[in-house]
């Protein structure tokens, strides 16, 4: 099949708006890439991303069929925004985010993964965060500021970058030093991370 | 310890499946919109 690469994304919608159903096909292939890898690179999941990738374009399909579109030339970000809420939606589901990473040393997600804490948890889950947030501001400052922006503020390195004006590489070094100098002050401080 | 950085997953430049593409492709042929006196809108699947 010959990829259709010169009628621009507005003609296609509009073209599927009117009944010609090829064009939502032409539309799909065209960025299907594009937004896989970038469902993909928030839930690190192969079969979830084809769930979010799914579940967009039927949103897509339903918006387009009712009239309920406001074409601006700006397709691509429609859509991206609407995959970007349903992962949001799948966090908030899962009750998950993803900011820590299982090492063998702890496990996080085994304090937090419970969606009906009891009193007793919560006050464990709480005081856990608390102590992470006091373990942090132990850190070297240029440490714990990538630390912050990437955990917390789920900021990239790109962004990092840009933001404290030092290289990617640069922020990627002070990340890493910045998690082995954590581990070290869990250590010293013979904390207990895991319930 | 933990590898943070690991070489880019492959999968980043993999694509959804192509029986996903189909189902899309199919729900939006079988889908049909009507809207009513009242301004809603019925979704009919016809197969």
């Amino acid at each position: 099949m010959i990829r259709d690469t010169l009628t621009p994304d507005s003609k296609l919608v509009s073209n599927y708006i009117n009944g010609n159903e090829h064009s939502l096909e032409i539309l799909i292939k065209r960025h299907q890439q594009r937004l896989f890898s970038f469902i993909y690179s928030k839930v690190k999941n192969k079969d979830i991303t084809e769930d979010i990738f799914q579940d967009t374009f039927i949103k897509v399909i339903r918006t387009l069929k009712k009239g309920n579109y406001n074409e601006e030339g700006k397709f691509l970000p429609w859509v991206v925004r609407i995959s970007h809420n349903l992962v949001i939606d799948h966090f908030r589901k899962s009750n998950r985010m993803p900011k820590f990473r299982n090492t063998d040393e702890f496990d996080i997600f085994s304090v937090l993964g419970d969606d009906v804490l009891n009193a007793e948890k919560k006050m464990i889950k709480e005081q856990i965060h608390e102590d992470v947030r006091e373990l942090i501001n132990e850190l070297p400052e240029e440490q714990k500021q990538v630390l912050i922006m990437r955990m917390y503020n789920d900021m990239s390195f790109n962004e990092i970058s840009e933001n404290t004006g030092v290289s990617i590489n640069t922020a990627l070094g002070r990340m890493r030093y910045a998690l082995i100098n954590l581990r070290k002050l869990i250590e010293k401080n013979k904390i207990i991370l895991v319930n | 310890m933990m590898q943070l950085y690991s070489k880019k997953s492959p999968e980043f430049r993999e694509q959804p499946r192509k029986e996903t593409i189909q189902f899309l492709v199919n729900f939006s042929q079988s889908l049909k919109v009507i809207k009513t006196k009242s301004d809603h809108f019925i979704e009919l699947n016809l197969n």
